[in-house]
């Protein structure tokens, strides 16, 4: 910082704070491909580990032979289940209650299992061992409808006891994982039964997979010597790992250190603890060498974390005039062979329970049933706050349907029923308080800014000329108001494996008066070392260019639960206000002993404290940090540091306002996206261009989802979707223009009042991509249809509207 | 997704290639771009123990225009095609299907040659050779043959191409009349849902001639005669329409995949295929 920087307005902007669009400090790095991601490291004597997998959905296995293998020059070991038994290994826990096997024990429950660890000198040897170890599987019925799992007297998890209740309660069926329940049953029913209007709908949110650019993997390396293991991965939540490794293979926490390099985005996929991570762990063990296990394209598509897979049926019911009186939803949930979902413990479905939206919903009842098939585990939340997506999108089809129930528009459905604004706090009747909300000003800005009446006389215009045969070509305008749940969570009902979901920052500052602050989250790509800087710059008065924000290493940073579920801003970004703050106060009394007056005589002014009604008289940061170190104050310790382990007292609800408007060829099926706004009210603004680029991302993956991004299976359980070729990565060509608009609501219990921002886009993006694309039909009789929106649905939708004939 | 191992050569020259062929058969195979080759070799699909780069062999870039025909040597990759701005003007239609392979990136390395012997019928420039009537050029042991396109193609990865040929280049009489190839793809960079290749001749208001290729519609490229037939000496009006969409529709044979089922792809193609002959005579 300039010392001669004196007018406010400069000393403002010279710290880079709040507000300001300060460019990406990790982008010198990024874009000069010096970036250092878990594939870039390379140690000594290090080898490698691959995975022999399963060609079948379920199967038994008789024998697995790995003597050709073996032959093959570089290959060390295969390791199977009955290597890893006798360390108790062979399973490891899932993060929802559920267990899940490491290497195959015995059967195999999806297309891709883990079956043999092979462990070679280099990739390539590893590659040729797989080839020759010999599976000699015993194919078993497949089930990948949850339906029929529920009904067949196929047993998928042999290992349950059926009549055993599960992490979640009782258990209906063999295949049956939990029911979870919120709200009020026969209240609901009671209403729907005696409701003026009454709509419903079946719909199905499909698999799909978060696919990061940067695939799963690690490189684990146990020092024989001092007894110490490192383990670098691709980690959203690395002290989570930490804790986990720690539990199932016995070494002591402090034995163990995890460390998140750079992270090619994560969206969900690298939340959880993968069978990749405790081979590698004992394959480090057992030679006593650094091994390195990397995912390619297809392990990740088939294996590691979808998302979604929710098979939903809801009603609505309304008054006449359109005032929602109750809303029932049921969910069917596959969670593939394995309950590997990454919920908060007490939330097996997640927080599906925000599925009331942002409507004043007086009456709700949720029930989800979790159901084993032959598919892959996870159930991750996909760039969203643990299945809030789902929620949303249920709430905001359920919301058009009504709408055509009672012959209405759509945005005015959604105006007569949303929250006010004099009603936040509001508690739903699922149960969620939502901290602040001003849902009717940001709806009204957003219908003005795309002229709402406009487009929808432009669609009655469309049709008629449709209708008489001047055009080939429907317009669809799609609407979205979303409300999400982020930041978890209050330790009192938030914890994973028994870890309360707080985050923590640590802050130290240097007698030059910069700065360096730890945090217990993890970027993949969010910008944390720049926006959280710029949280400290306007806590500590220090410019956020001094201060290095440092994440990732389970060695320095302090405790914390990472990122995901857009929890860093709402809890990490509270523990460093908070940090800064403790700094804050401490600098108080150095200013005061410094200017010799009372601590309650100064004030703290953007990077100085000064003597109240003489501005004049004043110390920098920069000076109260020299202090610090190199002077004998009298009652106060040497050096300035503070740490912060924040408990948010609630979540925050960011919400926002989408339009999009598409024109689709009725005979191709294939869409055109002319117009795409979206207004986010993430609270306080911390980093304008980063939110932007959130947005960005979020839509475009939003856009993914709803239009083509699929994990699908055929009947045998074969993943047809496994290579780039057909799962639906958009690039720059598919991807629309896009206008973000804003308004500002902050949260009352954050200390910045911030609320996250990234996964906004994507949990209001899908339902407004979807509902374009349903409104298009809706003149000609269409209620729902599901996605994913690709060329052949779409075409599918209006074959049998009768548009073809 | 690591291929097996295989021996690589990179010959000098076409004996050099052929040496290596007859010494190794069907345990060998030529690589030009390698970009459909390299991916099947890592899915372990194709295994290739001894890989020939044609990389350094000479006398098989270039592109060759006369008064009358065109030559394409083999080598020539898809952005050499749209980068050549007089093909662009004699034969606008290649470098409107070009446009359309792939990305920047694969038409960088991926060859014409490349494109037509791989015998995959996702391939665009096979039903587009088919159309423009263009004729290949392999080179073998016993030395040179030629192949019309409209007689290549046997089955998915079948051609009339022995596994001991190489193909040099690819010659077409210089393309008369309007032009179009329409595609129908999920995403950029993905094969056709449906393509058709049309060109088509005016004869004052009448079609002179027709000549029609569909892409991906069945195990290969499909030329269908029936279809040309149906347009020529109409006014290309509603009804020439219909019937060449009818004509096309007999000769398709397609299959269900992640694209979509049958009923839905012969729907694209009839309407693809309409709206290349409306746009060719448009042009025409
Ligand atoms: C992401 C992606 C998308 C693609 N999309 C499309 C698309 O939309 N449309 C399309 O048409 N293509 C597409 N392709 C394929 C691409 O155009 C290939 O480059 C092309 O099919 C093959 O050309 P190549 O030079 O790369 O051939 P290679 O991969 O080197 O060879 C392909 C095959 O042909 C044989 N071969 C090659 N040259 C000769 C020769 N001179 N004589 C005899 N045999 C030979 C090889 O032995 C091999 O069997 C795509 C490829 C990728 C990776």
């Amino acid at each position: 910082m300039k010392d001669d920087v004196e007018n406010r307005e400069d000393r403002v902007a010279n710290l880079k704070g709040l507000g300001c669009s300060r460019k990406r400090v990790e982008d010198a790095r990024f874009t000069q491909g010096k970036g250092n991601y878990v594939d870039d490291i390379k140690l000594d004597g290090m080898i490698f580990g691959d995975f022999v997998r399963s060609p079948y959905a379920h199967a038994r296995i008789k024998s697995i032979d790995a003597a050709a293998a073996l032959e093959v020059p570089g290959v060390l070991a295969v390791l199977t289940a009955k290597d890893l038994e006798p360390l108790g290994l062979h399973w490891m826990p899932t993060l929802a209650g559920d267990k899940q096997m490491v290497l195959a024990d015995g059967k195999v429950l999806f297309q891709g299992q883990e079956v043999a660890f092979v462990v070679a000198e280099d990739r390539y040897a590893a590659a040729d061992g797989i080839e020759l170890v010999e599976v000699d599987y015993e194919e078993l019925p497949v089930i990948v409808d949850p339906f029929e799992a529920l009904q067949s007297d196929v047993v998928l998890r042999e290992d349950l006891d059926p009549n055993a209740p599960g992490a979640h309660g009782p258990r209906k069926h063999p295949n049956h994982i939990f029911t979870w329940e919120a709200g009020d049953k026969e209240p609901t029913e009671e209403v729907l039964a005696n409701a003026d209007v009454v709509a419903e709908a079946s719909m199905y949110y499909h698999r799909t997979h978060p696919c990061p650019l940067e695939t799963c993997g690690c490189v684990a390396s146990m020092d024989k010597v001092n007894g110490k293991l490192t383990l670098w991965g691709t980690f959203q939540a690395p002290h989570a790992i930490r804790t986990v490794v720690s539990l199932i293979s016995g070494i002591e926490e402090h034995n163990i250190r995890v460390i998140s390099p750079d992270i090619g985005g994560g969206f969900g996929n690298k939340v959880g603890a993968y069978p990749g991570y405790v081979c590698s762990v004992v394959a480090s063990i057992v030679t006593g060498k650094p091994v390195k296990w990397i995912e390619d394209r297809m392990d990740n598509l088939m294996t590691t974390a979808f998302a979604r897979d929710y098979h939903m049926k809801g009603r609505i019911s309304a008054t006449k005039e359109g005032k929602i009186t109750a809303l029932q939803c049921h969910v069917t949930a596959d969670h593939g062979g394995f309950d590997a979902c990454a919920d908060p413990t007490k939330f097996p479905a997640g927080f599906m329970n925000i599925c009331t939206g942002s409507y004043d919903i007086p009456t709700a009842y949720l029930e989800v049933d979790g159901v084993y098939t032959n598919k892959a585990p996870g159930g991750v939340s996909y760039r969203c706050s643990f299945r809030v997506t789902e929620a949303v999108y249920f709430i905001e089809r359920m919301i058009e349907v009504l709408a055509i129930e009672l012959d209405m528009d759509a945005a005015e459905l959604r105006r007569i029923n949303f929250i006010r604004k004099e009603q936040f706090p509001y508690t739903a009747a699922l149960g969620w308080e939502y901290d602040s909300g001003d849902y009717h000003t940001a709806w009204e800005k957003a219908l003005k800014a795309v002229d709402y009446e406009g487009l929808r006389a432009e669609q009655a215009h469309r049709v008629e000329d449709f209708k008489a045969g001047k055009t080939r070509s429907l317009m669809g305008i799609g609407l979205s108001f979303f409300t999400e749940i982020v930041g978890a969570g209050p330790v009192k009902n938030c914890d994973i494996l028994g870890l309360g979901m707080f985050d923590s920052c640590e802050i130290r500052i240097h007698p030059t008066g910069s700065a360096i602050a730890r945090l217990g989250t993890i970027s993949q790509g969010q910008g944390h070392a720049t926006t959280f800087a710029q949280i400290l710059a306007s806590e500590i008065g220090l410019p956020a260019d001094s201060i290095t924000i440092e994440e990732g290493d389970t060695d320095t940073a302090p405790y914390g639960l990472g990122t995901y579920g857009s929890r860093s801003t709402p809890v990490a970004g509270a523990a460093t206000a908070m940090a800064g703050r403790k700094i804050r106060a401490k600098a108080q009394m150095i200013a005061a002993y410094l200017l010799e007056v009372h601590d309650d005589d100064v004030e703290f002014d953007v990077d100085r404290f000064v003597v109240k009604g003489a501005p004049e008289r004043f110390k920098t940061m920069k000076d109260i940090a020299f202090a610090a170190y190199n002077q004998a104050i009298p009652g106060i310790e040497p050096g300035l540091e503070a740490v912060s382990y924040y408990d948010p007292p609630n979540m925050t609800y960011p919400f926002g306002a989408y339009v999009c408007v598409m024109d689709i060829d009725v005979d191709t099926g294939v869409p055109e996206i002319r117009r795409f706004y979206a207004l986010d009210d993430c609270g306080t603004r911390i980093n304008p261009m980063i939110i932007e680029g959130q947005v960005h991302g979020g839509l475009t993956e939003a856009l993914a989802v709803a239009m083509g991004q699929e994990i699908a299976y055929d009947d045998m359980g074969n993943v047809k979707t496994g290579t780039l070729m057909d799962f639906f990565l958009p690039t720059a060509w598919e991807v629309p223009n896009y206008e973000t608009d804003y308004t500002v609501t902050p949260s009352p219990h954050h200390p910045i009042g911030a609320k996250g921002v990234g996964e906004s886009p994507h949990v209001g993006g899908v339902p407004c991509f979807s509902n374009a694309i349903q409104d298009a039909f809706r003149p000609f009789g269409n209620r729902h249809t599901n996605m994913p929106h690709d060329h052949w649905r779409i075409w599918k939708t209006a074959n049998a509207l009768g548009l073809h004939d | 997704m690591i291929p097996a191992a295989f021996e690589y050569h990179r010959p000098k020259d076409m004996e050099g290639v052929l040496a290596v062929l007859n010494e190794h058969g069907d345990d060998a195979r030529v690589m030009a771009g390698g970009h459909s080759l390299i991916p099947m070799m890592k899915l372990r699909m194709a295994d290739v123990p001894h890989l020939i780069d044609l990389q350094d062999v000479g006398g098989l870039s270039g592109i060759d225009i006369s008064a009358d025909s065109i030559r394409i040597g083999a080598m020539v990759t898809q952005a050499d095609i749209i980068d050549h701005a007089e093909l662009a003007s004699v034969a606008p239609i290649l470098r409107e299907a070009a446009l359309q392979i792939a990305d920047p990136q694969v038409r960088y390395m991926g060859t014409v040659g490349g494109n037509v012997a791989n015998g995959d019928p996702g391939n665009d420039m096979p039903g587009l050779m088919q159309c423009l009537d263009a004729t290949f050029t392999l080179v073998g042991a016993e030395g040179e043959r030629s192949v019309a396109a409209r007689d290549f193609y046997e089955a998915a990865y079948m051609t009339a191409r022995e596994d001991e040929e190489v193909l040099t280049a690819i010659t077409l009489p210089r393309p008369q009349g309007g032009y179009a190839y329409e595609k129908q793809k999920r995403k950029i960079g993905d094969y056709a849902t449906a393509a058709a290749a049309v060109q088509i001749v005016k004869d004052g208001n009448v079609c002179g001639s027709a000549a029609i290729a569909m892409t991906n519609l069945s195990d290969v490229p499909v030329f269908s005669e029936a279809a040309g037939a149906a347009l020529f000496g109409t006014s290309v009006d509603d009804t020439a329409l219909k019937s060449a969409v009818s004509a096309m529709l007999d000769d398709i044979d397609p299959t269900e995949d992640n694209r979509g089922p049958v009923a839905f792809k012969r729907h694209v193609a009839g309407v693809i295929l309409r709206r290349a002959i409306e746009r060719a005579w448009s042009r025409a």
